[in-house]
């Protein structure tokens, strides 16, 4: 396959930066889009040019680390799929494709296609974990917990908070992974007793931190590669209001 | 977290559905009041004399000005809020709203209020005796207010543009009750697809409600 790229090159933080255009040529159709960059940035090593940034880790699309605008979608346009487990298949044979990075006041780009995500790890720290400890692992049928309830809050635990949700919003609203860390803890009985305090901690601190606020256009939802739901959302505005009135 | 006081994101928006289910509850009331003018202008006085003189609904219609007033300041607030989020935007973007008109609440929201002020202008400050002659008077000396709505629905112009604000108005209600619920944490997957079904339902009878009377009295079926 040859595809023309038209990718963001930003220096640094405080740079303006523009789209730069590539060509790459002869890609295997079965190569993952971060191969496909890879195979760029060798390219451009050659020439002595400075290699594309981007986020990348487990490459198994568990971490949550690659962070790629792609063709107006967060994680390119397959659903359900992180950037590392895209193929090149999904794209046509010359296609252009546009590259950008997270654009959220939040989530400043540090270089080229990554960005500082650390305004997540706020918003965990303001609430989103257990302050007591609880022990050793407990025998499996020590805590009685609803069936359903297991599974909504392992499916909350899903979301690998590669910040897609918020990518996509239109308002750049942390909504739907502030309402999923909510809710894997809030369906658990360990993460009851905090409940009410985290729900408030955890909204004020997005707040300050200038995510927009969720209008409910579930764009989030549909790009998510976890597929979190947006019943998390209303879970975390029953749990607020609860909070709110007593 | 300090103990000043600030209206959350979430407190907003809920502060927001509540008045924005008011005005849906207020429309049903509208609509069922105008139906009248299909059936009989003295159905329709009538109606509109009981609006007019009912301590409850005077006193209410306050109540609802401010309930207009809350939910298009926050509506501003919100969405300034969230043009600030994204001080860059894409070069690409997908259509990615799965609530279709959820991406245009502001410019619909916006055109409703530049019709709504229009709207008080044609009846409810006439009534008041605020601007224009006053409203005309039946052969009994009462106030006729279906004639009033009828004179200005002879205008093909003033027809049309009531009935394309009604379109928006449709579009932005199709969103509106549906997120409303959603704001308020009423989202559970045994009754969300009846929500959604009852918003558009709700978004449909109200736009034709409102548009087939003008139309009716323009092309004179009533």
């Amino acid at each position: 396959m040859d595809l023309k790229l038209k990718i963001w090159r930003q220096a640094s933080q405080t740079d303006k930066g523009q789209f730069v255009d590539y060509d790459v040529q002869d890609i295997s159709p079965d190569t993952s889009f971060l191969e496909m960059i890879d195979i760029l940035n060798d390219k451009l090593v050659e020439k002595g040019d400075d290699p594309v940034a981007f986020d990348h880790d487990c490459r198994e699309g568990i971490c949550g680390m690659c962070s790629m605008f792609i063709n107006g979608h967060p994680h390119g346009p397959e659903s359900a799929t992180t950037t590392c487990q895209l193929h090149m298949r999904k794209f046509k044979d010359g296609e252009t494709i546009v590259i950008e990075p997270w654009r959220a006041r939040p989530f400043p780009v540090i270089k080229d296609l990554i960005v500082d995500r650390s305004a997540f790890d706020e918003i965990i720290r303001a609430g989103g974990y257990i302050s007591t400890s609880t022990g050793g692992v407990p025998d499996a049928n020590a805590v009685p917990i609803r069936r359903e309830n297991a599974e909504l809050a392992m499916d909350a635990a899903a979301c690998i908070g590669c910040g897609a949700c918020v990518a996509a919003c239109k308002n750049a609203s942390a909504m739907l992974f502030v309402s999923a860390k909510i809710s894997q803890f809030a369906l658990l009985p360990q993460g009851k007793v905090e409940a009410k305090d985290r729900v408030k901690e955890m909204v004020a601190k997005m707040d300050e931190l200038g995510f927009g606020n969720c209008t409910n256009t579930y764009a989030c939802e549909a790009e998510c590669p976890k597929e979190i739901s947006i019943t998390n959302i209303a879970r975390l505005n029953r749990q607020f209001i609860g909070a709110k009135l007593g | 977290m300090s103990n000043k006081p600030y209206y959350s994101s979430v407190t907003k928006k809920i502060i927001m559905s509540l008045m924005g289910l008011f005005l849906v509850t207020f429309l049903v009331v509208h609509l069922t009041l105008n139906s009248f003018l299909l059936f009989s202008n003295d159905l329709f006085n009538e109606g509109a004399h009981f609006m007019g003189t009912n301590v409850f609904i005077q006193v209410f219609q306050w109540v609802l000005f401010a309930g207009f007033a809350i939910h298009i300041f926050y509506g501003i607030v919100l969405q300034i809020q969230n043009w600030m989020s994204r001080p860059k935007g894409y070069k690409r973007r997908a259509f990615m709203e799965q609530s279709p008109f959820s991406k245009y609440m502001i410019y619909t929201g916006l055109l409703i209020f530049i019709f709504l002020i229009i709207h008080l202008g044609n009846f409810f400050f006439v009534k008041m005796g605020w601007i224009g002659n006053g409203v005309p008077l039946t052969s009994n000396g009462e106030e006729n207010m279906a004639q009033l709505v009828r004179s200005l629905f002879q205008y093909g112009g003033y027809v049309t543009f009531y009935v394309v604000m009604f379109l928006l108005m449709g579009f932005h209600l199709d969103h509106a009750f549906q997120s409303a619920f959603q704001t308020l944490g009423l989202n559970h997957k045994t009754y969300w697809g009846f929500i959604k079904g009852l918003s558009r339902a709700y978004a449909i009878v109200i736009t034709l409600g409102f548009v087939i009377i003008p139309l009716f009295i323009y092309f004179k079926i009533v």
